[in-house]
């Protein structure tokens, strides 16, 4: 039972933080139909910002986080604006290509500066054991999933309660309908993209808190692809569940069944859910009109 | 400046080359690729058998992608099996080498086959998905199944000998390569103007038009995915036995990656793309390096960050090339040929 207990725990922290990267890759999608292959990188710049700001620079770490979400916005508005602003209306390989790209340019920019080696991160967020139920887990974890929650919490608010939140499911939805009601599209797509260059920031900064720093945490950006796609590509609800869903399967596999089959266990059940519903379990289905 | 083509036989008008400028241009670069090896060094030749296994694996991906619009993360993958496929064969049943490559491509197109099935549900956006999880699949079993694979272990696969003269030698497979990338051209050439090439087309163009006139789509998808495997897996295959060893590093997710980037730079749907596209991204690493390792000599901070300057400029080159131009190389390789047929009225 203590066993069970402490993998869910480790998969339901897991979970919350792919779940946060997942959250800005649907709000792209769901914003301008693009996929992100970038997200990763946003999480690996947000933790290596914030290690160095921390580390190198000596900076109190409230001021850094801060510091650090600035500078995640810039990026968000950046990339918008240079990369994603002249792709529109290319074919998708061409917009796929494109974040493919620009996730490797990043990821070389980040390790030209910072170096490739694992480096040990100042966790600001202790470590100790906590017992809950029985098994124990670090302070960290929890914190992280805490954070996880409060975010995805403040992100439900925003969608459905204040006016950007829901211009840009507007946006999402119909295009042409929301420039003909006066909602500014292209700064729509800028919030968006910002807000995902946040919300990876945000999971970078607690996953650099557990593991320290290295090129190995743009790795998340893979594991994101089952969680969309359970969840369901348009569904931010979805985004979430699918991320406690593929992280307690993971932490599930990896504790019952051995170390190396829950790496690719997610992406086996990927393929299973595009063929049997390829719309995930929340997502929204797109007739094809002729 | 000509004023048209003009055919008056059957013959020239359904030739590969129907004009006098196609045919002079073909002659000089088959001329060039035969005086090749006889003038080059190591290195050279070294570089050029690499860009003749890319273009092969880049003709295959662009028929799958480029000709069928079937986008395919998987490339990696079906390289992989190809590779470990043709070094199992050669060192485990000791099989000869010929043999290996072509039993190997067979079975990478059986699995592209395979890992094609979704296909028939999904497209664009999904099929990506698809086909990078049947990427991460491919190489985890490669890497798990020690049994078979070895694992993490590189296979060492014995030197290919044809009546005693070894073929991986720099020279001699040249020959082998450029020769199999001459026939996979003309046979990917002829293909689009018979039967199957066009359902590939209009596939790609409107899938359910083509549906509603009879294209088969089920069976059609399915062919292109093997037929484009079949090429990748013998790329793969002819990797294993140049370079002796097979190891799943040479095939993750950065090779697919770096495949469809040659396609998409050099041109999609067409074969002079895959080639332009295919020498232009393996030399643009080589020559990076090269400049640094001079740029290095005066400033020595370069040393270190090369390959992140390497990986940075690949980034950097697709996107540029997607904002710029998006149609590739080849786009532009057309537009000097039309400046010049139409010069002085070329604007």
């Amino acid at each position: 039972m203590p066993l069970f207990i402490q993998l869910t725990l480790t998969g339901l922290t897991n979970g919350a933080i792919l779940a946060l990267a997942a959250l800005g890759f649907v709000l792209i999608y769901k914003s301008s139909d693009v996929i992100n292959f970038a997200q990763g990188e946003f999480l690996l710049i947000g933790a290596y910002v914030i290690f160095g700001l921390i580390a190198q620079f000596g900076i109190f770490w409230p001021l850094s986080m801060i510091l650090t979400i600035l500078i995640a916005v810039l990026l968000g508005v950046a990339v918008e604006r240079l990369v994603l602003r002249p792709m529109i209306g290319e074919p998708i390989i061409s917009v796929i290509m494109v974040t493919i790209g620009l996730s490797s340019l990043l990821k070389a920019i980040v390790s030209a500066i910072w170096g490739t080696i694992p480096q040990a991160f100042p966790a600001f967020i202790p470590s100790t054991p906590v017992k809950v139920l029985g098994a124990s887990i670090g302070a960290d974890r929890l914190w992280a999933l805490g954070v996880a929650v409060v975010m995805l919490a403040l992100f439900n608010f925003f969608f459905t309660r204040s006016r950007e939140g829901i211009a840009m499911r507007a946006v999402a939805d119909d295009q042409q309908a929301a420039l003909s009601m006066g909602i500014s599209v292209k700064r729509i797509f800028a919030w968006a993209w910002s807000i995902a260059a946040v919300t990876a920031a945000f999971g970078g900064m607690l996953v650099a808190n557990i593991v320290g720093v290295s090129g190995e945490l743009a790795g998340f950006g893979l594991r994101v692809f089952p969680v969309v796609i359970l969840g369901g590509l348009d569904s931010i609800p979805g985004a979430i569940i699918g991320g406690i869903i593929v992280g307690l399967l993971e932490s599930y596999t990896g504790g019952y069944i051995g170390e190396g089959l829950n790496q690719v266990l997610p992406f086996v059940v990927l393929i299973v859910i595009l063929m049997v519903r390829p719309y995930g379990l929340f997502g929204q289905e797109i007739i094809e009109r002729v | 400046m000509i004023s048209g083509i003009f055919h008056s036989t059957y013959e020239d008008d359904m030739a590969l080359r129907r004009t006098h400028a196609q045919k002079i241009r073909l002659v000089i670069l088959i001329i060039f690729l035969l005086a090749f090896p006889f003038f080059a060094n190591r290195y050279y030749l070294t570089l050029a058998n690499q860009i003749g296994i890319a273009v092969i694996g880049a003709i295959g991906l662009n028929i799958l992608v480029g000709y069928t619009g079937q986008i395919s993360l998987g490339q990696g993958g079906f390289m992989a099996v190809g590779a470990y496929a043709a070094g199992l064969l050669t060192v485990n049943l000791g099989l000869p080498w010929w043999a290996s490559i072509i039993l190997a491509s067979l079975f990478t197109a059986l699995v592209g086959a395979l890992f094609g099935i979704p296909s028939l549900r999904l497209k664009g956006l999904y099929l990506a998905i698809a086909t990078l999880s049947a990427q991460v699949i491919i190489l985890w079993v490669v890497t798990h199944w020690t049994a078979v694979t070895g694992g993490n272990d590189a296979l060492v696969v014995p030197d290919p000998y044809l009546f005693g003269i070894k073929i991986n030698d720099d020279f001699n497979f040249y020959w082998l390569v450029w020769i199999l990338a001459i026939i996979v051209t003309l046979l990917t050439v002829n293909l689009f103007r018979t039967r199957f090439g066009r359902a590939f087309i209009a596939i790609r163009d409107q899938d359910i038009a083509a549906s509603v006139m009879g294209v088969d789509l089920f069976k059609y998808k399915l062919l292109a995915f093997a037929i484009s495997s079949f090429w990748v897996g013998m790329a793969g295959a002819l990797i294993a036995h140049y370079r002796n060893i097979v190891t799943w590093e040479r095939f993750t997710v950065d090779v697919s990656v770096l495949y469809l980037a040659m396609i998409i730079i050099g041109g999609l749907g067409s074969v002079t793309g895959s080639y332009l596209g295919a020498a232009f991204m393996t030399l643009l690493p080589v020559t990076l390096t090269n400049l640094g390792r001079a740029l290095s000599r005066v400033f020595p901070v370069v040393d270190t960050v090369i390959p992140f300057i390497q990986q940075g400029v690949f980034g950097l080159v697709i996107i540029l090339f997607l904002i710029l131009e998006p149609e590739g190389l080849n786009k532009i390789w057309k537009n000097i040929k039309d400046y010049f047929r139409l010069w002085p009225f070329s604007y």
